[in-house]
């Protein structure tokens, strides 16, 4: 037997990191086999991880008034003592920074290191969207640029012109996306080299797309419609707005460029919370139960642990007031359990849930839930994985909400006629493209007077927020060299239920009812 | 590549300084309202106090629109968890005033709402705000806000300085410690080498040694003509050590801290009769803490009188001075009275520098204001710094019963200054004399 490294309520040490980070290396890849990039701790203190906190957790990042919103905000709970500090930050990049606070006793160092160096590390190097959207190894780099890019505009040009395009542009940010077109890795240097080759081009693109002045007296209407533009919708507005829009300098350009690839790389974590935080949990679950088993950790150790595990896997109900929706570690960690249970001991009912899928008692946990970590997100894993015992050990639910009933209806519990609809249900509450509006641009008035149209593909008829969405027009409106903007949204049946016009800083709304 | 571990305890804090000044800035029009409501309700010493300020602002009008779905509107569905009474089903009853999805994963981005939330100024942010208001010049904000009067005081020791200010104790201790810290291995050496010294000449003696040992006594003597010039050397070296060395030189430290000059009194004279409103009160708040800022920026010490009058002249703590209402008519001459007596009784000008600061809506019972006038140029303005006046009326004043007596007070002495006040942004040059005459004699 080793001797006991990890006691509770003890203090860490340089050396306890050491000694420990090495235990913990050794089970998570000699025993579990686990695929990380190299790991980068930092010791940082309470100060530090509020600001880490604000700046999107990023070690670097430009300014922005809004990150010292959240600065704010948090410092003031956390000083009244709301919120505790999460104990972990993680950054996706190799190698994969994870910060670790000086107030954490031994334990908590201990259970960050399993958690986010092996955990979170784990997943960003093995799951299908960070590999296919993310690039981390060059992202602080990138981000680096970006932040000194930033100064340099606003050095050159004022802090408040640069604030008013990075106000819009955060404003389009969830619009910043390719969804289906894997991105370019990116790499700082190759981005200064190609800055000024690009604004080149671009402008050369431009004056292709809107030399079309002498032109327009000569076009007939049917010519027009060949030469709509674009010719497909455009889901990534931030980039439509970079390449195209009128009026923008080369500088807006790419400061639209930068906010489009900050939120490109946060994208696969907005789909994975769920599975990449139910994988972390599962891993240091895993890693400090093998620690005790080989007697590094005292009984009191596990205590400890089991205190602060207990409270980040807590589920409260709904009608608790504590209650935020689902606990994406609570929910994910039972998912991860569960794989668990029936890859090695699966009941007849997971069986016929699982049909037949090769896993179910094949006995190779940790094949299975890598195979998971691998190949899904959210929203597929809840639709693949979610079992029927998950539903109960949950006392899971649906509620609907439709406008035109006067009552909420319970559409599914917890039963044999519930699973499949709450498992829908809970799938589409993961999904993005249900969760935030479909939104594109449709049609630009290359002919007339530059007015763009977007089109709001309805899901379920839900309509957008009336005050909200007026003011990211507004802000459209004015990346768009302050030409008209109109936004419609059409339900599923190709109906437009809502029209909103911008023009010339006023906005008319106007919502078609239904007729029933 | 090995994994690192890096202590960046020591790295900057603050990094997000520079994006809280944004967010302020960003936020200054409704910040300066929660600052009004601040200096409105705050106890003056606290508002100029050093603590940051507490304000409240609205979460809203922070423009930060994205797209998102209504609360309510066509059909969602939501999942949760903890099913205790509902099977399948079953109908709720919507919550009042469409509360609709709460809870769910939709409402507004990043979870916020638009609820008001609390911050804490720091100081600095806070005076910025409160000068602004007031519309002072620049110079000035900066000489209250900032302590730039300075005196040298002893901090500690450094090692390098000029003779003059060479610390002998100091020096002598190091001096001692380094002539210990060097010897104390030789010293050991020494001891070691008597010892076995000792015990050599121990060996010697006769009846220890057999006739055929000549050999090791030969060694033995040997050895110690060797001990006894290693000893000799030893003890010269420890001889060379110098009695004080430059590294044990220490030299007094001296630093510049803040000086405020001794202390100073401050009397706030407020006419309290009915017609005296809270708007009038208000501006008669801001006027004292002017004062009481460039009081507290120049003195160690102030204190603060309060008096009150109507007809009658008490002295009051500061809730009762701003908060209680009487009704009466208003006669100025007690207050005056008052004053004097309270600096007779407790500050001898001698020992104390005494401000006044008078406000009122320049009523006065008519056959009192040539009192007022006497006792001012005679009693009080010899004795006092300063003696500001500072009348509130909203249609702009100066007909009121005292006005013309205040102006020929003020042309007879060059301590007394007077001023209507219709807005907030008026009341600074009341003290206008008083700040540039300080700028003078600081610089």
């Amino acid at each position: 037997m080793k001797k006991c490294l990890i006691d509770s309520g003890q203090e860490w040490t340089f050396d306890f990191i050491e000694e420990v980070y090495a235990e913990i290396k050794e089970v998570a890849e000699g025993e579990f086999d686990l695929n990380t990039y190299t790991d980068q701790l930092e010791i940082i203190s309470s100060e530090q991880m509020l600001d880490a906190y604000a700046a999107v957790g990023m070690p670097v990042m430009y300014s922005h008034w809004s990150f010292g919103e959240q600065f704010i905000k948090q410092l003031e709970s956390y000083k009244r003592g709301y919120m505790g500090l999460a104990y972990e930050i993680v950054i996706n990049s190799d190698p994969c920074i994870a910060y670790l606070m000086e107030e954490n006793t031994a334990m908590m160092q201990a259970l960050v290191i399993a958690h986010a160096s092996f955990g979170h590390n784990h997943f960003f190097k093995n799951n299908y969207l960070f590999r296919q959207w993310t690039d981390a190894e060059g992202i602080i780099d990138y981000l680096a640029f970006a932040k000194k890019y930033i100064r340099e505009c606003e050095e050159k040009y004022g802090i408040d012109e640069v604030e008013m395009i990075l106000d819009a542009a955060h404003s389009l940010m969830t619009y910043g996306v390719d969804k289906y077109k894997r991105p370019e890795p990116i790499s700082a240097k190759k981005e200064e080299a190609l800055r000024k080759e690009r604004n080149a081009y671009n402008q050369s693109q431009l004056n292709e797309l809107w030399n079309t002045i002498p032109r327009t007296k000569k076009k007939k209407k049917t010519e027009e419609d060949e030469d709509k533009y674009p010719k497909e919708p455009q889901e990534n507005i931030l980039y439509f707005l970079e390449k195209n829009a009128p009026r923008l300098k080369d500088w807006h350009r790419e400061i639209i460029r930068i906010v489009r690839r900050v939120s490109q790389y946060f994208y696969p974590q907005m789909q994975t919370q769920l599975m990449n935080e139910g994988f972390a949990t599962y891993t240091h679950y895993k890693i400090m139960h093998r620690l005790h088993d080989k007697g590094l950790m005292s009984d009191g150790g596990m205590l400890e642990f089991y205190q602060s595990h207990t409270g980040v896997v807590l589920q409260p109900d709904y009608h608790d007031y504590r209650y935020k929706g689902i606990n994406p570690y609570a929910l994910g960690f039972a998912m991860m359990q569960d794989i668990e249970r029936i890859a090695t001991d699966p009941t007849q009912e997971d069986r016929d849930w699982f049909d037949s899928q090769y896993w179910v008692g094949q006995g190779d946990p940790w094949g299975a839930i890598k195979f998971a970590v691998e190949n899904f997100k959210d929203e597929s894993f809840v639709q693949q994985y979610l079992s029927p015992k998950i539903m109960r050990d949950f006392q899971m639910f649906t509620i609907r909400d439709d406008e035109k009933d006067p009552k909420y209806e319970v559409t599914g519990i917890h039963n044999k006629n519930g699973y499949k609809i709450i498992r829908e249900a809970l799938a589409k509450q993961y999904n993005i493209g249900y969760t935030i509006p479909d939104i594109q641009v449709t049609d630009v008035d290359i002919w007339g007077d530059r007015t763009m149209t977007l089109q709001h593909f309805m899901v379920n008829k839900r309509p957008l927020d009336l005050e909200s969405t007026n003011g990211v027009l507004k802000n459209l409106s004015f990346l768009w060299g302050g030409y008209p903007i109109k936004l419609e949204s059409v339900d599923t049946d190709g109906q437009v239920r809502a029209m909103f016009d911008i023009k010339e800083d006023a906005t008319i709304v106007d919502i078609f009812l239904d007729d029933d | 590549m090995a994994h690192i571990i890096i202590d960046r305890r020591k790295n900057e804090k603050g990094k997000s300084s520079v994006n809280r000044q944004r967010f302020v800035k960003r936020v200054r029009d409704q910040v300066r309202e929660a600052v009004k409501k601040v200096i409105r309700d705050g106890d003056i010493k606290d508002i100029v106090g050093d603590k940051g300020k507490k304000v409240r602002i609205p979460g809203k009008g922070l423009d930060k629109p994205q797209f998102h779905h209504a609360d309510s509107g066509g059909v969602s569905d939501n999942v949760r968890t903890g099913n205790d009474r509902f099977t399948q089903g079953d109908r709720i009853k919507r919550p009042p005033s469409g509360e609709g999805g709460e809870g769910g994963k939709e409402g507004s981005p990043d979870g916020e709402g638009n609820d008001e939330f609390d911050f804490h100024l720091t100081r600095e942010e806070f005076l910025d705000l409160f000068f602004e208001d007031l519309e002072l010049p620049d110079l000035v904000r900066k000489s209250i806000s900032k302590i730039d009067d300075f005196a040298w005081k002893r901090a500690g020791f450094t090692v390098d300085g000029n003779p003059s200010r060479l610390n002998v104790l100091r020096s002598m201790k190091m001096s001692k410690g380094r002539r210990i810290a060097l010897r104390s291995p030789k010293r050991k050496e020494i001891k070691v080498l008597e010892a076995e010294l000792k015990l050599i000449e121990e060996e010697k003696l006769p009846f220890h040694i057999h006739a055929n040992d000549h050999l090791e006594v030969e060694a033995l003597q040997e050895r110690q003509t060797e001990i006894i010039e290693l000893i000799a050397n030893l003890k010269k070296k420890m001889k060379a050590i110098p009695f004080l060395d430059d590294s044990d030189l220490r030299y007094n430290r001296w630093e510049k801290v803040p000086v405020p000059t001794t202390q100073a009194v401050m009397f706030c004279i407020m006419d309290v009769s009915y017609s005296m409103g809270e708007w009038e009160k208000e501006m008669s708040k801001r006027f004292f803490m002017l004062l009481y800022l460039f009081l507290v920026r120049n003195y160690e010490r102030v204190d603060i009188i309060f008096i009150r009058h109507h007809s009658e002249a008490k002295e009051c703590d500061e809730d009762e001075f701003f908060y209680s209402r009487e009704t009466g008519g208003t006669i100025i001459s007690p207050a005056i009275q008052l004053m004097k007596d309270i600096i007779d009784q407790r500050y001898p000008p001698s020992e104390w520098n005494i401000f006044g600061c008078q406000c009122s809506d320049g009523d006065n019972w008519g056959e009192d204001t040539g009192n007022v006038t006497h006792m001012l140029t005679q009693q009080i303005l010899p004795i006092v710094q300063y003696y500001a006046y500072c009348e509130i009326d909203k249609s702009g004043g100066m007909d009121s019963d005292i006005w013309a007596y205040y102006e020929k007070v003020k042309e007879s002495a060059n301590n007394f200054e007077m001023a209507v006040v219709t807005d907030v942004s008026e009341i600074y040059p009341v003290f206008r004399g008083l700040f540039e005459k300080r700028e003078r004699s600081v610089t």
